[in-house]
């Protein structure tokens, strides 16, 4: 447990400074929150419909950013073998690595999520719920982009081979959260996709360890 | 404390390549040996399947604890030691953040990375970036891990390459020291130790 301390609070480090941190991600946001309105029209009352899943949307593609190289460093510098040669298992390696990168960008983009909404005309009866769900949905994308990331380990350009594994992981939380964003907002039900969401999340977080622990193996293999 | 390793029958094979067989060896506690063979023999894969990275295609490694046969994974994840050409240093972290993360990783602690620090003459080098030390003093600073954290076995790829004779000669020091302690060394090497050692010849059919 001491050791996965001192390991999570090193990732946490290194995702701070990884390629600009969560500068880039931010940024990378705001662009796509201010570009997305100019591509689809004039109207302020459409835009207000549709603000409060465009900022759930570029969120899914933020989180996207920054996870392509959350293995391939340590593979290459040798890091992964250091790990691998620790007192917790490399399945623990990966949480400590996903949950880093959680804390350094998708907590940060979750309370930016509201602002851009807002900007964009929702309703601000919706943040509550607009950043619950970016919490929970980062989390998940988090992990799943882990996956992704240690399933692309050794390959040549694997850059393009984590967008293509992730892309349909990270289709249902996508359609969950945005299923409970208009719910909320049309005074309809919205509960269920909420939770959807949270359990889809619970299943990427309990269950894509093993996957990236094993991936890691295969590729130091 | 690891008492031994045991080594039986090895075969390892890269892509469709077998690059040795039938290798046996044992290692007991005070012992070094050095590992000789052209490039590509398969030092390094044979240092990295000791340590439990690659799969061999055939045979069996063994470790042996203070009470008997010891559990692989146990054994590597507690009481080994692997420094290869990549030394897992990342270079924009300063050489004291590295080394106390991976003291503190392999179950060091502060003060006995301090202790190495000054072991392998850092002390200056601490507050700089990994990027800005030159080849020697980053090799030291890999190096100064393994006296850091207390493992008994240190599998060694080409330890001595960067260094200066005068650093040769301290870590030779170091090793003797180490096995003296009841530690034991394999090392690929293509310079001879400066340390007694067994010397193993990796390569073709041949078994040592």
């Amino acid at each position: 447990m001491k050791a996965f301390g001192v390991l999570l609070r090193r990732e946490l480090a290194l995702a701070w400074g990884r390629g600009g941190g969560p500068l880039l991600a931010l940024t990378f946001y705001a662009c796509v929150v201010v570009l997305l309105p100019m591509a689809s029209g004039r109207a302020p009352e459409r835009l207000a419909a549709i603000a409060p899943g465009i900022a759930w949307l570029a969120l899914a593609l933020a989180a996207l950013l920054s996870l392509e190289r959350l293995f391939e460093r340590d593979y290459e510098d040798g890091t992964l073998d250091l790990l691998a040669l620790g007192p917790a298992p490399l399945e623990a390696v990966a949480v400590a690595k996903c949950l880093a990168q959680w804390l350094a960008t998708g907590a940060p983009l979750a309370l930016a999520a509201p602002v851009a909404a807002l900007m964009l005309g929702a309703d601000l009866k919706v943040m509550p719920l607009l950043v619950l769900c970016a919490l929970a949905g980062g989390l998940a994308f988090a992990f799943l982009g882990g996956l992704g990331a240690a399933l692309a380990l050794g390959g040549k350009r694997g850059g393009l081979l984590v967008a293509v594994i992730v892309l349909p992981l990270f289709a249902p939380p996508v359609i969950f959260g945005a299923g409970a964003l208009d719910g909320f907002s049309a005074g309809l039900p919205w509960t269920g996709g909420l939770m959807l969401l949270l359990a889809y999340c619970a299943g990427a977080v309990a269950l894509s360890p093993l996957a990236m622990g094993a991936a890691c193996r295969n590729a130091l293999d | 404390m690891l008492r031994a390793v045991l080594i039986e029958g090895l075969a390892i094979t890269r892509g469709e390549r077998r690059l040795f067989s039938g290798l046996t060896l044992t290692l007991r506690a005070g012992e070094a040996a050095t590992l000789v063979g052209r490039n590509g023999a398969g030092k390094t894969s044979l240092l990295r399947s000791v340590a439990g990275l690659l799969r061999p295609a055939d045979g069996a490694i063994a470790f042996e604890g203070e009470a008997g046969p010891l559990e692989a994974e146990t054994a590597r994840a507690e009481h080994l030691h692997l420094l290869g050409h990549q030394d897992g240093l990342k270079s924009s972290r300063t050489a004291w953040e590295e080394l106390r993360f991976q003291t503190l990783w392999t179950g060091g602690s502060e003060a006995s990375a301090r202790e190495a620090a000054k072991r392998f003459d850092l002390g200056r080098l601490l507050d700089l970036e990994v990027r800005r030390l030159s080849a020697g003093q980053r090799r030291r600073l890999a190096l100064a891990r393994l006296v850091a954290s207390p493992r008994s076995l240190w599998l060694l790829d080409e330890p001595m390459a960067p260094l200066d004779a005068g650093q040769r000669a301290a870590f030779g020091a170091v090793m003797a020291e180490h096995v003296a302690g009841g530690g034991m060394i394999l090392a690929s090497v293509h310079d001879p130790l400066p340390i007694e050692a067994r010397s193993v010849p990796i390569g073709g059919e041949v078994g040592a």
